[in-house]
């Protein structure tokens, strides 16, 4: 592509995205009211079972069978770009087991 | 080092500031009259932790209050910590800078939880001098909390009464007495939670702490309370701090709910009924 | 009692309480010991849960929890602000064989990392858009990040969230924006990253520009997330 054609591609661009962009701030106002983003410090201890932080099911193999309980059964990617074949299946999951 | 003007806390009620209740408090935040905040969130370089934060400051005097210092910590304090904390005293100009008597890092590793010390002569030195370089780092008198705790050192030479005590007059520092943490540590002592009222040094304490816990057994069937601000204020805890404030005077008094958060107008109500309380005592 | 062993104690459940610690008839501390170790996991993950809710989502809350014990013992937080903490979960998700199964999680940690980096970035003050010439240079805003995939994580995300449909495979690429005090998401064409390099390289606004690749969009973008600001002189 030439230079100028590439300039006036650009500049269009720039027009056009101008135009895009003040009709998309008019809607929003700038303001600390909102939601926050949780994970924070606090000084609390945990109300629950004294057991929780004792427990060594994360040490065990079977925990991992867990994983059912989530959405990844739901998201199938079988062939990626980089021919990658995975998916979220629970018999990859019993595959990818490690021993226990 | 002590100096008075290092606690303008106004002897009324206030609630630890979490984000949900941002609202309520800049358009009818009722009886509260001062908000608290833990220092290590408004570490962030921006967004809207602090523009909210600033916004805060313009209307209800702050109270920082640092959750992860590490004073009681062996190795000496985190000098980026430390500049942090300078750094958020130093734009906010708060109303008062509190911490804790726990430590909560071990080489490098935050553990995220107040940890118990043994009241001995070398804890006493080495939490001396922490507060010591604390206090010269952000340039005023911190207030030390005393802590909820579940079990006991063998080693402990002192009362913890007597340890933050000696802490006061050799640091100047002030004194947070979260009467909440009185009751839960000295039920898991299997202590009278008013004794420890009685033989703490009261004229040291500029801030007074209200929170809920929650109530277990230990593996004898004894009973195990856990600081885990996520309820109600009970009934012994008011009880205790009305004690506490007939004998203190009034001193600035925060509801601390960090855990299963109410809605403001329940937060609100718990302020109400501290300030029922303080009131009296305050005309 | 040293530090050491309280520490080293609290991170093992498999070892007793160290010898020292008491309950008030002086017996071994036992149960009262584990509500510290209760406090340090336990806190722990649930911050992780909560600076991660999409991973979290995927896998499944149960899954999540043991994950996050294994990472709170492996990678504790070196500073005490939480909300920096879990830079490294996606490098350890990918190192992780339970997880192997799932390519995609770590680059959907990568994008919830950026989107926490986003909301606590320094504020900014954008160009007036009105200036922008085919001349102009930038620098990107402290807030914006992009994060890149050979997976559909932006689809993955919505999907999770439940505010979108299946996924269909694809390599993302991500922009991370935040006009006021939320970030903001957007997919970028696939020729976008190497326009956005060149910026941040603060080449001008059509050296940036690969040829042929029309930047309307991505420039739309970048000035309604208030991404571009005065270059540092």
């Amino acid at each position: 592509m030439s230079k100028t054609v590439k300039t006036l591609a650009v500049a269009a661009s720039v027009a056009a995205a101008m135009t895009a962009a003040t009709t998309a701030s008019a809607q929003s106002q700038e303001k600390c009211f909102g939601v926050s983003l949780a994970g924070e410090n606090d000084c609390a201890a945990g109300p629950g079972t004294t057991c929780k932080g004792t427990s060594t099911v994360d040490y065990q193999g079977n925990a991992w069978t867990l994983v059912a309980a989530g959405t990844c059964a739901d998201i199938e990617l079988p062939e990626m770009a980089d021919g990658t074949a995975r998916m979220g299946s629970l018999e990859e999951l019993d595959r990818d087991l490690p021993a226990s | 080092m002590s100096r008075i003007s290092d606690f303008r806390l106004p002897a009324g009620v206030g609630v630890g500031y979490k984000a949900q209740h941002f609202n309520e408090l800049v358009s009818a935040p009722g009886c509260v009259s001062w908000l608290e905040i833990h220092a290590e969130n408004y570490m962030g370089d921006g967004g809207r932790p602090l523009a909210q934060l600033r916004h805060l400051s313009e209307r209800f005097p702050i109270s920082v209050h640092g959750v992860g210092l590490s004073i009681g910590g062996e190795a000496p304090l985190d000098p980026d910590h430390l500049a942090r904390l300078r750094h958020l005293c130093d734009w906010l100009q708060p109303a008062s800078f509190s911490e804790h008597l726990a430590w909560s890092t071990h080489e490098g590793a935050f553990l995220n939880d107040l940890l118990p010390l043994p009241y001995t002569e070398a804890t006493l030195t080495r939490v001396c001098d922490h507060i010591d370089a604390l206090q010269a780092t952000i340039g005023r008198a911190m207030m030390l909390e005393n802590p909820s705790t579940y079990l006991a050192f063998a080693e402990s030479e002192m009362e913890e009464t007597d340890f933050l005590a000696e802490i006061a007059r050799r640091t100047g520092c002030g004194l947070l007495l979260d009467v909440n943490n009185v009751y839960v540590a000295s039920t898991n002592q299997q202590r009278e939670p008013l004794d420890y009222i009685e033989h703490f040094p009261l004229a040291a304490v500029h801030e007074i702490h209200l929170g809920g816990h929650d109530e277990q057994a230990d593996e004898h069937g004894d009973r195990l309370l856990i600081d885990s601000h996520d309820a109600e204020v009970v009934d012994p805890v008011w009880q205790l701090y009305r004690e506490t404030i007939r004998r203190s005077g009034p001193r600035p008094t925060l509801i601390e709910w960090d855990a299963n958060i109410p809605p403001y107008a329940e937060l609100e109500a718990e302020a109400s009924r501290a300030a029922a309380i303080l009131e009296p005592v305050a005309a | 009692m040293s530090q050491s062993a309280f520490h080293t104690a609290l991170l093992d459940p498999a070892t007793p309480a160290p010898e020292g610690l008491i309950d008030p008839k002086g017996r071994p501390a036992g149960k009262r010991f584990d509500v510290y170790r209760n406090n340090v996991v336990v806190s722990l993950s649930e911050a992780l849960a909560e600076a991660f809710p999409v991973c979290q989502a995927i896998v499944g809350e149960e899954f999540f929890t043991a994950l996050a014990g294994q990472y709170v013992r492996q990678h504790p937080p070196r500073d005490p602000r939480i909300a920096t903490w879990g830079t490294t979960l996606p490098a350890f998700l990918e190192t992780f064989p339970p997880v192997a199964h799932l390519p995609y999680l770590p680059d959907v940690a990568r994008l919830e990392q950026a989107l926490r980096e986003s909301y606590h970035a320094a504020d900014s003050t954008p160009v007036d858009p009105s200036t922008i010439t085919t001349e102009s240079r930038f620098a990107l805003a402290p807030a914006v990040r992009l994060v890149q995939s050979l997976y559909p994580i932006h689809a993955i995300w919505r999907f999770t969230r439940g505010d979108g449909p299946k996924p269909a495979p694809q390599a993302q690429s991500v922009l991370v924006t935040r006009p006021s005090y939320d970030p903001q998401l957007t997919v970028l064409h696939p020729q976008a990253p190497a326009f956005l390099a060149g910026l941040a390289a603060g080449e001008t606004l059509e050296e940036a520009t690969p040829d042929g690749f029309d930047i309307t969009e991505t420039l739309t973008a970048l000035i309604t997330g208030g991404a571009l600001t005065e270059p540092q002189l």
